[in-house]
């Protein structure tokens, strides 16, 4: 059986005598017989180290990694450096508990310090937070960030990853704010329903750039009848696009958020994963979560601290601009390691890298007859195709090749692919999927 | 010390992808980014370096002693972390087909059994990813079980005027209103009030026990019984845990639904601030309610998601959790099987007794007849008649290579340090502790004065908090712009 309990019985013998207590039972008198288990726990007997590692990979055994995945659907694999790696697994940071004690977390804090400025660099938002669960709690939590007494209904695009809108259905559940889907047209936001939407009771406008469906979102002219309209403006954003994309800045966004997966994380089956948060200043004081601030030690040296804590539960109770009290630190330290380490050379390469593939893909896809681009606005590095034939055979077909193809969409858009690629996909890649479909599909 | 964007030069950094081998394409102009984009410019060796000082600026679970109150900041076993970066586990795509995620869902149901027996619940949600994201689930729980026996007017939450910060904040999230029930002078919930105060608006209760002041609630089945009665419900705040693994279950002290922290209880990795994971489990009136999807078992052994469940709260976070985080947990509970959480527990209480018998003739113990695995100390007389504060103690702590105690907290005791040592300290530590505990106290006692002066050795002195809330710094500007 393991065991993480240093102590020896003989010690803990000796400790219980030096209490003046005969045996451990004695210490947990308090707990009223009536609640106590008085029976074993029905769980496995405890194992060797040896029997757990042996245990564990069979589990893993039955998942499957393929070599070639050209599924996204926010969820994303790209190229994780091996520094990384190396550096995200060092004890000190693994271990640590939340910087409260400044003196000896500089290391934490510095490091959050440095991820909040690439956050406010990437989406050119003027502050961010230190990371909240992931990109649909972000979207959720900056709903709740917009709403005032007057104006409590928030429009999400049916472009919106459908994840998100169902989390920020549940946020919104208790708030008494109402959510409203905006319907879409040609897989974009639908601007004339969209304006038909808004109104003075309106809090925020939320979309997603490159949206679900991969489409790039008119971003601009939505931000302008937001605004007009006196509503907050929220674009949840792929960070690894932003190294070419408008910022969500420039498309006059108040709040930028998005999944920081592709920023090194890997697809880890879900999660963890890392939600970012960017603002502009004016609502610096609203944004949830915990904020690094730079100050000077009583030295005048610098120094990094926890900031604005007025805003957060364990101060606030009841008030507080969230609950959130854990994060995603770990997360955000691989994500500023993984920018630190492509630069901004690196980053526009991956970005570049990433749309050309996804383009070539499509080029290739399309030349097969059934294969057909769904939408024609332009796309970054996922778009949606549809498919000659049935799509979970074809899909099927791959899988027994060793390739994870497009995610198959469900609903209205049933029989239709979405597409993804980026630059771990090599050209031979492509093309062997492009002759596999020939084979099977076409 | 240089941020990273003080380091490195125009031109430097890392080849770390190749040139493009199909046509490159290039964004429309609509599209295009025009706002100029800084990122750090560093060779490897200089980001290699960079992340190695700040390693040394920062204190984990192996640098020592780490005993902060509700935090249960135990070692993290290290076949946790390799087991985590199986390929295998780690580079699985959520959204591949089920029967190539067989050994992920087998994770997950074995997970949800063995959190379920350990709780005395029936069933369990992974999908939380921390503590408070558990809390706001489990009170959507509470919220839609009221609603849909059309019980509307149940709009309010009771909470312990002991309880974490997270209670009442996240009653808040999930539309209650939060009513703050006194403790008694001995430390535990005051019946009477909660009594007085539960009636038909109460949608439910939430409670840790044992408390934040290391007492186990022994009238608990009166105070469940009570809400119950009410026609609220029972939640048990799991940051406790640890004390009572194997020896006593929420489901069976009357508790409906309760959420736990894997990164405390469970050993997983505080990483800095997260990633945790905050798993629901509940009884089974509560079931129809959990957010989707749920992981089930076909007759033939195959696990899949079960994606409509009327009812259900809805999705709180996208896909199915911290994955990763619930691998480590699975590990843990393997490697120590039920006679080895029995143990955790009991090695964790007698750690605690042990220190705090140890202390109290020197430090004031608020209640000094008996603790669980954690104890509060009270230095308001020191305060009083020496004006040293429980942040002095604390950051005299740090010259000494020991992580202080929770501070200030709860916040009903004042100049409060909650100290848990956990279970995984040694007799020899413990008694290092003591000794520095009671030297510390000694010096505050004959050399106030010198006591505001900590820490001296820790790579920076006490930080101006005011002057940074003041005038916020969140992030470096470039070109000073």
């Amino acid at each position: 059986m393991g065991s993480y309990v240093p102590n020896t019985l003989q010690e803990q013998q000796e400790m219980l005598q030096s209490i003046g207590k005969k045996q451990i039972g004695d210490l947990f008198s308090s707990i009223p017989e009536k609640v106590r288990l008085n029976r074993e726990l029905d769980l496995p007997s405890g194992l060797s180290e040896m029997e757990v590692s042996n245990r564990m990979r069979q589990i893993a055994e039955k998942n499957r990694v393929f070599k070639s995945v050209f599924r996204g659907a926010g969820a994303y694999r790209h190229y994780i450096p091996s520094i990384v790696k190396q550096i995200t697994s060092k004890e000190e940071f693994v271990t640590a508990y939340t910087p409260y004690q400044a003196e000896i977390s500089q290391g934490v804090l510095q490091s959050i310090f440095e991820f909040q400025t690439m956050i406010c660099e990437l989406t050119g938002m003027d502050v961010a937070n230190a990371s909240v669960y992931d990109g649909a709690t972000a979207a959720a939590e900056a709903i709740i960030m917009c709403a005032e007494k007057k104006r409590k209904k928030a429009i999400i695009s049916e472009t919106v990853h459908p994840h998100t809108i169902e989390v920020i259905k549940t946020y919104c559940s208790g708030l008494d704010i109402e959510v409203v889907v905006a319907p879409g047209s040609q897989g974009k936001t639908g601007r004339s329903q969209l304006e038909k939407l808004l109104d003075d009771t309106t809090a925020c406008v939320i979309i997603q750039q490159p949206n679900f469906y991969g489409q790039l979102e008119d971003c601009e002219e939505i931000g302008a009848l937001t605004s007009q309209n006196g509503a907050k403006y929220i674009i949840s954003c792929n960070p690894i696009s932003l190294g070419i994309l408008k910022t969500p800045a420039e498309y006059g966004a108040d709040i930028a958020v998005g999944e920081g997966q592709p920023l090194g994380i890997p697809l880890s089956f879900g999660g963890p994963y890392l939600g970012f948060m960017a603002s502009k200043e004016k609502m610096m004081r609203k944004l949830p979560g915990r904020i690094v601030g730079e100050t000077k030690d009583a030295n005048g040296n610098r120094a990094f601290v926890l900031t604005l804590q007025a805003r957060e539960q364990h101060i606030r109770r009841e008030k507080a601009s969230s609950n959130i009290c854990s994060n995603q630190a770990l997360c955000a330290m691989t994500a500023a390691v993984y920018l630190d380490a492509m630069g901004r050379e690196g980053l526009i390469q991956a970005a570049t890298l990433s749309m050309s593939k996804a383009h070539y893909l499509a080029e290739q896809l399309c030349k097969m007859d059934g294969f057909r681009m769904v939408y024609e606005g332009e796309y970054f590095n996922e778009f949606v195709t549809t498919c000659p034939g049935d799509v979970d055979e074809i899909l099927s077909e791959l899988e027994k090749r060793g390739i994870l193809g497009g995610y198959p969409l469900t609903g209205k858009h049933k029989g239709q692919i979405l597409w993804c690629a980026t630059e771990v996909n090599t050209k031979e890649e492509i093309d062997t999927l492009v002759a596999i479909l020939k084979e099977v599909a076409v | 010390m240089k941020l990273i964007f003080e380091k490195g030069k125009e031109g430097r950094g890392c080849s770390l992808l190749p040139p493009s081998d199909v046509p490159v394409i290039r964004l429309g102009e609509k599209h295009q980014r025009k706002q100029e984009l800084h990122l750090p410019q560093v060779s490897e060796t200089e980001l290699s370096r960079h992340y190695t000082e700040l390693m040394k600026r920062t204190f984990g679970v192996n640098d020592g002693f780490y005993p902060l109150g509700s935090c249960t900041m135990k070692y993290n076993p290290k076949i946790n972390e390799d087991i985590s970066k199986i390929p295998e586990f780690a580079d699985i795509h959520p959204l591949q087909p089920e029967h190539t995620v067989q050994g992920c869902l087998e994770v997950m149901a074995l997970a949800e059994k063995y959190l379920s027996e350990i709780t005395g619940m029936d069933l369990f949600t992974l999908q939380p990813a921390a503590g408070a994201h558990g809390e706001y689930t489990g009170l959507q729980l509470i919220r839609a079980y009221h609603l849909s026996r059309g019980d509307g007017k149940r709009d309010k939450i009771l909470v312990p005027d002991s309880a974490h910060g997270t209670n009442p904040a996240s009653a808040a999230m999930a539309g209650f209103k939060v009513i703050n029930v006194p403790s008694t002078e001995d430390g535990y919930v005051d019946i009477e009030a909660l009594r007085n105060a539960a009636g038909e608006d109460t949608a439910g209760f939430m409670l840790t026990n044992p408390n934040t002041l290391g007492l186990f609630e022994e009238h608990i089945l009166e105070i469940t019984d009570i809400i119950h009665q009410a026609g609220g419900l029972n939640y048990y705040d799991g940051a406790n845990l640890n004390a009572i693994l194997g020896i006593a279950r929420p489901g069976d002290m009357g508790f409906d639904v309760v959420h736990l922290n894997l990164h405390k209880t469970f050993s997983t990795p505080h990483g800095g601030g997260g990633p945790g994971s905050g798993p629901v489990g509940c009884k089974a009136i509560l079931a129809d309610y959990l957010p989707s999807p749920t992981v089930k078992q076909d007759s033939d052994g195959s696990f899949y998601l079960e994606y409509d469940h009327e009812g259900s709260i809805g999705r709180v976070k996208a896909f199915y959790g911290n994955f990763l985080v619930v691998v480590r947990a699975l590990t843990y509970i393997l490697t120590l099987g039920k006679e080895g959480l029995k143990q955790v527990s009991e090695s964790a209480v007698l750690n605690a007794n042990y220190m705090m018998h140890h202390l109290k003739d020197t430090y004031p113990v608020v209640y000094p007849d008996k603790c669980m695995h954690e104890f509060v100390i009270s230095l308001e007389n020191l305060k009083k008649e020496k004006g040293i504060t429980a942040l002095d103690v604390a950051k005299a702590m740090l010259d000494y290579g020991i992580h202080p105690p929770t501070m200030y907290f709860p916040l009903i005791i004042h100049e409060a340090l909650m100290v848990e040592p956990t279970e995984t300290e040694t007799k020899e530590t413990l008694d290092e502790v003591i000794a520095i505990y009671k030297e510390i106290y000694q010096e505050a006692l004959e050399h106030p004065e010198r006591m505001h002066g900590y820490p001296r050795k820790a790579a920076i002195g006490r930080p101006d908090e005011v002057g940074a809330a003041r005038n916020p710094i969140l992030r470096y500007k470039y070109n000073n712009d």
